[in-house]
């Protein structure tokens, strides 16, 4: 199945071939306390402390949170507000390594994922502070425990990796076939689904190729090749794509029996299992034509963005933009004192020639973004509608089931920052719609 | 030809005639103070009263939903006029205007990076709070000035909001547009003003911006009363009782209390 | 609009309005002693995503459209010779002047490096009738561009194709001038004799009794001529290959979409076939209609303009097959014998109606299919 708009974005994918590096031990580490969409952890060491590696900092401030682990050994030199991916001052635990890099005595393995209760299962994956490592950083264990009325029938693995640049997924898949197969029957089994989809974009062979190899003979695995289309790693395109369920609009996956998960983190997911490994560490991709020497990359969870771009040759001359994730929904960074966090899948360098210069042009109605929308949406409109500040009318328009995939920008010849203004507009419509709520109650 | 004449003669005379009975019969009953309160107000239709347009302040004066004196723009003129009109007494209160509390132009406020997207404050904010190093100060991006309806506010070279206090009628919409808070109604006869609205504490402040407040308490202490007081890392004036020596400004050691006269010039409406 | 234009496309100049660099900070006084370092430009951009972009602008897009009309062009020239070069000239040159004038007028930043003005004179050449007077081209710019564009903002924000309100404008004011038809006298025509076109032809023809049978015997006008463009006409109008050859190019760059020319001829087509079938001696047959008259020039290159078409597929089908029942309209039993400019400004007007009944349905809005799925 193919789903409808989509854009096809120059894929920039030199690093596929590139096998992962691990990343030396740094002399220190800064670990922020809100990694995941949700609620931010509550700190559970202080300044002096000494930790082991991969024991908790945070312990989860509710259930949609997850704890964060120390990535080495050391001492804790601060729990203070300190620079965040998000473009704020969020409180950290910052760890001065020890160089040692000894494990804390409570990482131990959890036993065989086919022997273990799905419910032990998933209390141990909150435990290890798993996250979806896609980017959205959903904590994993809410994700697994869907309401009674929305039982969950088939699993779906998404090795889409439909950002450009981003190779991190694609070189996991083909180095560590197994542990990603092993992650796919662990998720089943903590769903207890029989039936499980494998998506990989044409563009990867190699890597659906890997999996199906390594697949264990008791599962129950669907291998498909997908058009190569940027949004296809979306979770509501690529169960389209998968199995020709509309998640409906507003809904979720669960809403069509359908979960996906990402390859990272069911590599993660087995190691916390197998291995007792918390999340500490991830396969980030580093490139752009702004670092001198490219890399996938095995890093730890708190690493500084400087200390990562240095082991990288560093940066050149003409950089103008450093990017969180892929290009297309990435956040531009402007210091290179924030840490690498869970949901960091890689960092794009570029050039000064290579920045996209924003226009406050007027739209010119091309229809660009509305063939490009995946969602089904009007993006000239809901843009113009923004400009204007007429929120309440963007509820008309669906704002909501916009995911922000920024196809309509990619493509707008204007050079509209459509993706900014629907944003505003969404925050501006909720503010309105809670205080109708309000109004209302 | 006789007979055209006469069909359209027939045709104006039927639509007066039914202009005239829709006229008797759909009439709306207006209280006539409105029309009177309606011709005692600007015109502006600016909305700074908080409904839509002077016809509808005026018809919740007559209804008695409205304050006489609810006219920002008006001014105490206008709301003894009101009064007048609907028989009441208002105490006269002190003209007051906009006034933006920032002045960490580009020159003293260093930005953290280059912006690039909507010309607009409240979307620049969106973006790690704007690209200023100072995460209280102004952007500049003028969504104040798109909505005055007044042209009272300009951007100053240095890339800032500065209100123009002869043209503002206090209506309140800039303060309302700003993402960051920064504009506040003061009374035109307060002479010492804190430019300034960080309440980062004083090495951050001082960093992000050489005018900041850095909450040193040298006024505090120099005006010895009420009238100034620090508040997280900021000195407020307390525009009930404001302090009138103007030389509580020299005392600031970066500058972001200043003396300014807002009165120095009546409206020019 | 005021309003709005300063929030879209007139930033104020002190301030980084989008897609320019932020103001360049003011050359650092030297500071005190005792006060912060002065502050340094930061080298890093910092935008909302995505981060890459098609390799697509405004401006190439309207260069398109300029390349798309040159066999047009070039056969208006080889046909009507100097004459049409003249109006090309004033109407290019004068569309870029009063595009300039008119921003300048109002502090609005310039817009000439979008070629749009350059779009609009060349469109509105193609719509005057070859050996138009110099004043007629002149005032028909300023039609096109201050009445058709910037009073209502600029690119963008048009409600109606600036080209054809000033045809229009020019057709009401100076009807002589504009029905005025030189004969095609080859390249180096100056000044021609008058001929008739195809569709003028046939309503003389029937206002003094004759069938069109009998008028189109008389007019001469086989198939083949209506192709190649040997006929009376507007500058730009008369060779259907010519056209249809940039036509296709636009739509295999994929700036215009199937939809409105294929809506639209067809439309034309089958309509008038309709009248045809039902009454061969008093309409002219499908073919010579549908090649004919402005409609090529008006399928693909007037009623595809961008700003006052709708966004939708769904939308501009609708759109498309206005124009066409309009046209046949106004040709069958209309005051004038050439309807398409009428029909396009029409349908210009029934844009924002359409957009709002042709919205694309949201992805998951299917319930059924969901149900069905759930069934599964």
């Amino acid at each position: 199945m193919k789903f409808k708009g989509g854009i096809h974005p120059q894929y920039n994918k030199g690093t596929a071939a590139l096998p992962v590096e691990e990343m030396p031990l740094g002399a220190r580490y800064v670990v922020p306390l809100a990694q995941h969409l949700g609620a931010p952890g509550k700190p559970v060491v202080a300044k002096g402390d000494r930790v082991g590696r991969g024991q908790p900092l945070s312990e989860p401030g509710g259930f949609v949170s997850v704890a964060v682990h120390a990535p080495t050994s050391g001492k804790v030199t601060a729990v203070k507000e300190l620079p965040h991916p998000l473009g704020l001052e969020m409180t950290a635990v910052e760890i001065e390594a020890d160089g040692e890099d000894a494990w804390w005595e409570g990482v131990q393995p959890r036993g065989a994922w086919r022997e273990m209760d799905p419910a032990a299962l998933r209390d141990a994956l909150r435990d290890a502070g798993l996250v979806g490592m896609g980017g959205a950083t959903f904590p994993t264990h809410v994700k697994l425990s869907p309401p009674k009325d929305k039982p969950i029938g088939t699993f779906i693995l998404n090795g889409a990796e439909c950002e450009p640049y981003l190779t991190s997924d694609h070189r996991v898949m083909l180095e560590q076939p197994r542990e990603v197969m092993e992650g796919v029957g662990l998720f089943m089994k903590v769903l207890g689904v029989t039936k499980a989809y494998v998506g990989v974009e044409a563009n990867k062979a190699d890597a659906l190729d890997a999996l199906k190899a390594a697949c264990p003979p008791d599962l129950d695995v669907a291998f498909a090749l997908l058009e190569v289309k940027y949004p296809q790693g979306s979770e509501k395109q690529l169960i389209y794509a998968l199995t020709g369920r509309t998640v409906p609009a507003g809904g979720l996956p669960m809403d069509v029996g359908c979960l996906v998960q990402n390859v990272g983190t069911a590599v993660a997911a087995y190691e916390a299992i197998a291995k007792g490994w918390p999340l500490i560490q991830r396969v980030t991709t580093v490139t752009g034509a702004a670092i001198r020497q490219p890399k996938n990359l095995r890093l730890r969870v708190g690493t500084p963005l400087g200390d990562v771009l240095a082991f990288c040759g560093g940066l050149t001359e003409d950089v103008a933009k450093v990017v969180y994730g892929g290009p297309m929904m990435g956040i531009a960074q402007f210091s290179l004192d924030v840490p690498i966090i869970k949901g960091t899948s890689g960092v794009l360098c570029l050039p000064d020639a290579e920045v996209v210069q924003y226009l406050a042009d007027a739209c010119i109605r091309c229809g660009a973004c509305v063939d490009a929308c995946p969602m089904g949406l009007l993006p000239s409109t809901l843009g113009v509608l923004c400009e204007r500040d007429r929120w309440e009318d963007l509820e008309d328009f669906n704002v909501a089931d916009c995911i922000e995939c920024g196809s309509c920008a990619f493509c707008c010849p204007a050079y509209r920052p459509l993706v900014q203004l629907i944003k505003r507009g969404k925050a501006e419509l909720r503010r309105i719609q809670k205080m109708r709520q309000q109004g209302a109650a | 030809m006789i007979v055209a004449t006469t069909v359209m003669a027939g045709l104006g005379l039927l639509a007066g005639l039914g202009l005239g009975l829709a006229a008797r019969f759909f009439a709306v009953e207006v209280d006539p103070r409105q029309e009177k309160i309606l011709d005692v107000l600007p015109g502006a239709n600016c909305g700074g009263c908080g409904y839509a347009g002077c016809n509808d302040f005026a018809a919740a004066v007559a209804r008695g939903e409205a304050a006489p004196d609810g006219c920002p723009v008006g001014g105490a003129e206008t709301a003894v006029a009101v009064a007048r009109i609907m028989g009441l007494v208002v105490e006269e209160k002190e003209r007051r205007v906009a006034l933006v509390l920032c002045q960490g132009t580009r020159e003293v406020a260093p930005s953290k990076f280059r912006y690039n997207g909507m010309a607009s404050c409240a979307s620049a904010a969106l973006l790690a709070g704007g690209d200023k190093l100072c995460r209280w100060g102004c952007l500049g991006l003028a969504d104040c000035q798109v909505a005055c309806a007044f042209q009272a506010i300009e951007i100053t070279e240095g890339g800032i909001a500065r209100v123009i206090p002869e043209r503002c009628t206090a209506c309140g919409k800039c303060v309302a547009a700003c993402p960051k808070d920064l504009i506040k109604l003061v009374p035109e006869s307060a002479p010492i003003h804190v430019l300034c609205s960080s309440r980062d504490k004083g090495p951050v402040a001082r960093k992000a911006c050489q005018v900041a407040c850095i909450g040193c308490k040298k006024c505090e202490k120099f005006v010895g009363d009420e009238s100034m007081k620090v508040e997280d890392w900021l000195a407020l004036v307390d525009y009930d009782h404001p302090p009138r020596d103007p030389a509580v400004a020299g005392e600031c050691p970066t500058g972001a209390i200043v003396e300014l006269h807002l009165d120095a010039k009546k409206p020019v409406h | 609009m005021s309003m709005e234009q300063d929030k879209t496309g007139a930033s104020p100049p002190e301030v980084a309005a989008a897609g320019g660099d932020p103001p360049a900070p003011p050359p650092a006084k030297p500071a005190p002693p005792d006060k912060a370092e002065p502050p340094r430009a930061p080298r890093l951009v910092v935008s909302t995503s995505p981060h890459v972009h098609r390799d697509q602008d405004v401006p190439r897009i309207m260069r398109s459209v300029v390349w798309a009309l040159v066999p047009g062009i070039l056969v208006g020239l080889w046909f009507f010779g100097l004459a049409a070069l003249q109006v090309y000239a004033i109407a290019v040159a004068g569309c870029l002047l009063f595009e300039w004038a008119f921003r300048r007028m109002l502090g609005r930043p310039g817009t000439l490096g979008d070629w749009s003005a350059v779009v609009t004179g060349l469109l509105l050449a193609m719509n005057l009738p070859a050996g138009s007077p110099w004043w007629l081209v002149v005032v028909g710019c300023l039609a096109a561009i201050v009445l058709g564009k910037q009073i209502y903002g600029g690119l963008g924000y048009n409600p109606f194709n600036p080209a054809l309100v000033a045809r229009v404008v020019l057709l009401v004011s100076f009807p002589v001038q504009m029905t005025t038809w030189p004969a095609q006298g080859g390249p180096l025509t100056v000044d021609a004799t008058t001929a008739a076109t195809p569709l003028g032809a046939i309503r003389e023809a029937l206002s003094v009794g004759q069938t069109v049978p009998q008028a189109m015997a008389g007019a001469d006008f086989p198939v083949w001529k209506l192709l190649v463009g040997m006929r009376g006409g507007c500058l730009g109008e008369v060779s259907v290959i010519a056209l249809l050859l940039g036509g296709l190019f636009l739509l295999r760059k994929g700036h215009i979409k199937w939809q409105v020319p294929v809506g639209f001829i067809a439309t034309v087509f089958l309509f008038t076939g309709a009248a045809w079938l039902g009454d061969p001696e008093r309409y002219a047959n499908p073919l010579y209609h549908t090649f004919s008259g402005g409609l090529f020039l008006g399928a693909f290159f007037m009623a595809t303009d961008m700003v006052t078409s709708p966004v939708t597929r769904r939308g501009m089908f609708i759109f498309a097959v206005g124009c066409g029942l309009i046209t046949v309209i106004i040709r069958l039993w209309g005051g004038y014998p050439e309807g398409v400019s009428f029909a396009i400004l029409l349908m210009n007007a029934a844009t924002p109606l359409i957009d709002r009944y042709t919205k694309p349905q949201v992805f998951g809005a299917k319930r059924k299919l969901y149900e069905e799925a759930k069934a599964a």
